[in-house]
């Protein structure tokens, strides 16, 4: 074996990478809230009568739950450029991403409104509730209740395809920094290795954050 | 008429990379599930200690980008100056990756079947490897199938990821050819229609399985 790890080089650069890895998060996190409100969108226009919201809802959620989510990218990268809207590589990726989110979304929002039978609504009104209270204090609980789980799953989904970006030239987020210093150092496994430990972090905190809460708000 | 550079020889070379993506599944798929089902019955009878060490084990390969694992393992062949191709590093790294997941399919399966019709079975004179063949596999493999269609989906997707470790499959040839005629949005269309061709009847296949089983509970 001829090679030598240099790990101080990594360790030098672990500010940078942590940096990094902060816009990882954030973009994670930004996708997630586009991600979440579109993808309720979609949940309603696929159970809506409106033939051309359903059509249009139906063609998002296939598209982006059976071609890869770097295809995604590279549309909103490349393929929009064939239309004249030249972006960069960051809204491509957040774009791509959020793109990817809402259409699995979606159907978890879909399965989670039907988990919560029309009945539950009118035993609510019939008790005295007006609606807003109705929904907020009996429908809101019993749909958390479904969707937490796959949430969070997304979530660490949305973490690890923030990676991505990198395919298409970002080099702001822990990928994209951690190939600069690559292709500066070729200390590829040292950097590599650290940016992997950085993701194992990141997702572990995530869970386990959500299992805090989780047991939290469904202590009943 | 649209005026195109597109040609026959282009999509022979795209489908030429989806054959390719569909190889690196084959492979992923076949490793993964072999791998998946020893981790994963495993798991499901061994003591905790050795249940945990493994789960621990197997999430770190979920919780880190493909991308990553990638790079990763083909940095480490270099290290150690394997001799092998960058299609054979991708088919490991993705039938390890596929196995995780697996493993935990597997696992849901077993912990599925009910103590009580195990027992039943043993006391009818059954062995604890005619237990398992009988018993537990066929109940284990429905509730298991729809999960595992699900899964060859997502590895499906995720081989395009080994673009960045110079294989080229579908998607890169598409880069390829989109590189050569400028005309990214047709190009792009036909790869995602590809992908859309083949993802489309695995995951009818796998609602129908699904609806279909559930009928006999």
């Amino acid at each position: 074996m001829g090679y030598t790890f240099h790990w101080h080089q990594a360790l030098e650069a672990l500010p940078a990478m942590l940096a990094g890895a902060l816009v990882t998060v954030e973009t994670a996190l930004l996708s997630m809230v586009i991600g979440v409100a579109c993808g309720i969108g979609l949940a309603l226009a696929r159970n809506s009568d409106n033939r051309l919201a359903r059509g249009f809802a139906t063609t998002w959620v296939e598209t982006a739950r059976n071609t890869p989510a770097l295809f995604q990218i590279y549309m909103t990268y490349f393929g929009l450029g064939s239309l004249g809207i030249f972006i960069d590589s960051y809204p491509a990726l957040l774009i791509g991403i959020s793109f990817n989110n809402a259409g699995y979304l979606a159907e978890t929002f879909r399965g989670g409104l039907r988990a919560v039978p029309p009945t539950q609504m009118r035993a609510a009104r019939s008790l005295g509730m007006s609606a807003p209270q109705a929904f907020r204090l009996v429908v809101l609980p019993q749909l958390l209740r479904t969707v937490f789980h796959p949430l969070t799953n997304q979530m660490v989904w949305a973490i690890l395809m923030t990676s991505l970006g990198v395919v298409v030239g970002l080099n702001t987020d822990l990928t994209g920094v951690t190939q600069e210093l690559n292709v500066r150092t070729f200390r590829t496994f040292e950097f590599f290795a650290m940016a992997a430990v950085i993701y194992y972090a990141i997702t572990k905190i995530v869970t386990l954050s959500a299992r805090l809460v989780a047991a939290r708000l469904f202590r009943y | 008429m649209i005026e195109t550079d597109f040609s026959t020889t282009d999509l022979l070379f795209m489908l030429k990379g989806a054959g390719m993506t569909l190889t690196l599944t084959f492979w992923a798929m076949l490793g993964g599930t072999l791998l998946g089902l020893i981790l994963g019955v495993l798991r499901a009878v061994s003591p905790w200690w050795i249940n945990a060490a493994l789960g621990a084990v197997l999430d770190v390969f979920r919780s880190i980008p493909l991308l990553i694992q990638f790079i990763l393992a083909n940095s480490i062949k270099s290290i150690i100056g394997l001799q092998v191709s960058a299609f054979e590093v991708a088919c490991v790294m993705l039938a390890l990756y596929t196995s995780a997941y697996c493993t935990e399919i597997v696992r849901a399966g077993v912990l599925a079947v009910p103590a009580t019709t195990r027992r039943a079975g043993r006391s009818l004179g059954l062995t604890y490897w005619q237990d398992m063949r009988h018993i537990v596999f066929p109940i284990a493999l429905r509730v298991s199938l729809p999960s595992w269609t699900g899964l060859t989906l997502g590895v499906l997707k995720d081989t395009s990821l080994v673009l960045w470790i110079g294989i080229v499959e579908l998607l890169r040839a598409s880069q390829v050819i989109v590189t050569r005629i400028q005309e990214p949005l047709l190009v792009l269309a036909i790869c995602g229609l590809i992908y859309f061709l083949i993802s489309f009847p695995i995951s009818r296949l796998g609602a129908y399985l699904e609806t279909r089983w559930r009928e006999y509970d």
